[in-house]
């Protein structure tokens, strides 16, 4: 992490999200252990590490998908605007819509391109129709999917490449007005002209969104990131700029995943 | 390859080949058999008609009472079934998904359950029956029948959930959806057709069974118009006629036998229809 006062203290000034003494255990094994980060607002911030390492327990504790499973049990503060999540007595619904979750392969609903987008738009209370109809164009033409898909808004989601199917969710997901995309390897089954795709969009929505990106491509994280996490057996091993890490990484276990990555 | 591996292989081709076939042979001789010997006497009168006086003696009329008691019953018996079946189902893999032990639980309870003989319902169904004091009738049909049925809906229908891809449970709670919104927007749409699976199951088996309403509905050779009245149901109407020594009613109880069997099939038939109709926008 790095030393520099004011870096730190930038960090601190714009972080929308932080996490203090997240321990995350599955009955022995201790699969996150003792993580502390900040995540900065409007910046793509890669969860860096080789698979099994953690990084999507982490992701899931931000939204509480964790809840899901009674063998993990998770300690520790993770604050969202000063909320404490994990401690809050604030319903998990509205909670989770602070997030938008993007997943290792796209899981559209059951139902139309246009309906995938209308229920994100309907869970946030909207019914006119009128405002249903310009949020869904606004929130496709958004992941540039619009184009493709005007002419046939109601022929089912999964009618679409799997590389659309992943923007629909995209789509879906900025449909409930998050302030941060959490990204779970999204880019994985997709070919590499659809995670071109993605990436860009990425890179153009974190003017208005945070991006929490996971990943075990090093180039992606090259590529994308404005603040890197790297994460080895369930611990934070380095933190910081990718500057700091790809160029002047500190400890033995990213150098050895650079030289592997490359 | 040696030879004996050669023929080691066809051995068990053959054999398995066999088993299928014999199989497949089997139902198309029951449906052959019923239809042959139902043929003679099926004619418009079994269907449109009720049995007149002397019918169980081969005089005039039809199993019209028993047509429409069986639908009215099955019917009944189904709409409990979902009433109570769908919302278990839903439940047993949207809230009880992280209770991975309660959940095998009531799987396992509800497997048992589909197992027990139907004469048991019929039994037990019998000694509510007296408990409520209630006669003989179309309501204790229902409920009867209703019992035997549920479990089949509930577990088919959990079948069909439990294939739902974590991902997309995930995904529709993530939106923030509620978990009743994951169930019944999400969950239900999805497994929508084995939704309609699962009904048309427990409808098909609660039409087709004998023992459970023995006792409970009772027979009548009237078409019952209140719930509190007798039913008579198919699957009696064939057993009473196939007891009969004059072989003239013996050939009307494979004519019924025929007309249970069409009306199965038609079950069967649009099962598999609106099934793959309502499975055109899921996810694989």
């Amino acid at each position: 992490m790095t030393n520099n006062p004011t870096d730190t203290q930038v960090i601190q000034d714009c972080t929308i999200l932080s996490i203090r003494n997240l321990n995350v255990h599955a009955g022995n094994h201790h699969i996150l252990k003792d993580i502390n980060l900040e995540i900065p607002k409007n910046r793509i911030t890669v969860l860096l590490g080789p698979s099994g390492c953690g990084k999507t327990t982490l992701l899931k504790c931000m939204n509480k998908l964790t809840d899901l499973y009674r063998e993990l049990k998770v300690t520790g503060n993770i604050f969202i605007e000063d909320d404490d999540i994990l401690n809050t007595s604030k319903n998990i619904p509205s909670i989770r819509q602070k997030m938008g979750l993007l997943s290792q392969r796209p899981y559209p609903l059951p139902v139309s391109i246009y309906k995938n987008v209308a229920y994100g738009i309907k869970l946030k209370g909207i019914r006119d129709r009128k405002l249903i109809d310009y949020n869904v164009e606004k929130h496709l033409k958004e992941v540039g999917l619009w184009n493709e898909v005007k002419d046939r808004l109601h022929s089912p989601a999964t009618s679409l490449s799997i590389g659309q199917q992943q923007r629909l969710c995209l789509a879906r997901g900025l449909a409930v007005k998050p302030r941060i995309i959490l990204a779970d390897e999204p880019t994985s089954a997709l070919d590499p002209i659809s995670s071109k795709i993605i990436e860009n969009l990425f890179r153009n929505l974190k003017e208005n969104y945070t991006i929490i990106l996971v990943t075990h491509v090093l180039r992606q994280a090259i590529r994308l990131a404005d603040h890197v996490i790297f994460m080895y057996n369930g611990e934070i091993i380095e933190q910081g700029t990718p500057d700091e890490l790809f160029n002047n990484p500190k400890s033995e276990k990213l150098k050895e995943y650079m030289v592997e990555g490359n | 390859m040696n030879r004996w591996k050669i023929i080691e292989e066809k051995i068990f081709i053959a054999l398995s080949a066999i088993a299928t076939y014999s199989l497949i042979a089997v139902l198309g001789l029951i449906i052959v058999i019923v239809f042959v010997k139902g043929f003679n006497a099926l004619s418009l009168d079994m269907v449109i008609k009720t049995p007149k006086g002397g019918y169980y003696y081969g005089g005039e009329g039809g199993v019209l009472n028993a047509i429409v008691g069986s639908i009215y019953i099955a019917f009944g018996a189904t709409l409990i079934a979902i009433v109570l079946g769908m919302p278990a189902a839903l439940f047993l893999n949207v809230h009880l998904v992280r209770h991975k032990k309660t959940q095998e639980t009531i799987r396992y309870l509800l497997d048992v359950l589909w197992g027990i003989p139907s004469i048991v319902y019929g039994a037990f169904g019998f000694t509510l029956m007296l408990f409520f004091g209630l006669n003989a009738s179309l309501l204790a049909g229902i409920i009867t029948v209703a019992l035997l049925v549920t479990p089949i809906m509930v577990r088919t229908f959990d079948e069909v959930l439990s294939t739902i891809p974590r991902g997309l449970h995930e995904a529709s709670l993530a939106l923030g959806s509620t978990k009743a919104e994951t169930s019944y927007k999400v969950m239900l749409k999805q497994g929508f057709s084995g939704f309609i699976t699962a009904a048309l199951l427990a409808f098909g088996r609660g039409i087709g069974d004998a023992a459970s309403v023995l006792f409970t509905a009772g027979y009548t050779d009237l078409i019952p118009v209140n719930l509190d009245e007798p039913a008579a149901t198919l699957p009696l109407a064939i057993f009473f006629q196939l007891g009969s020594p004059i072989p003239e009613v013996r050939e009307r109880a494979y004519a019924a036998s025929t007309i249970l069997t069409i009306i199965i099939l038609i079950i069967s038939l649009s099962a598999r229809f609106l099934s793959n109709r309502y499975s055109k926008t899921n996810i694989k």
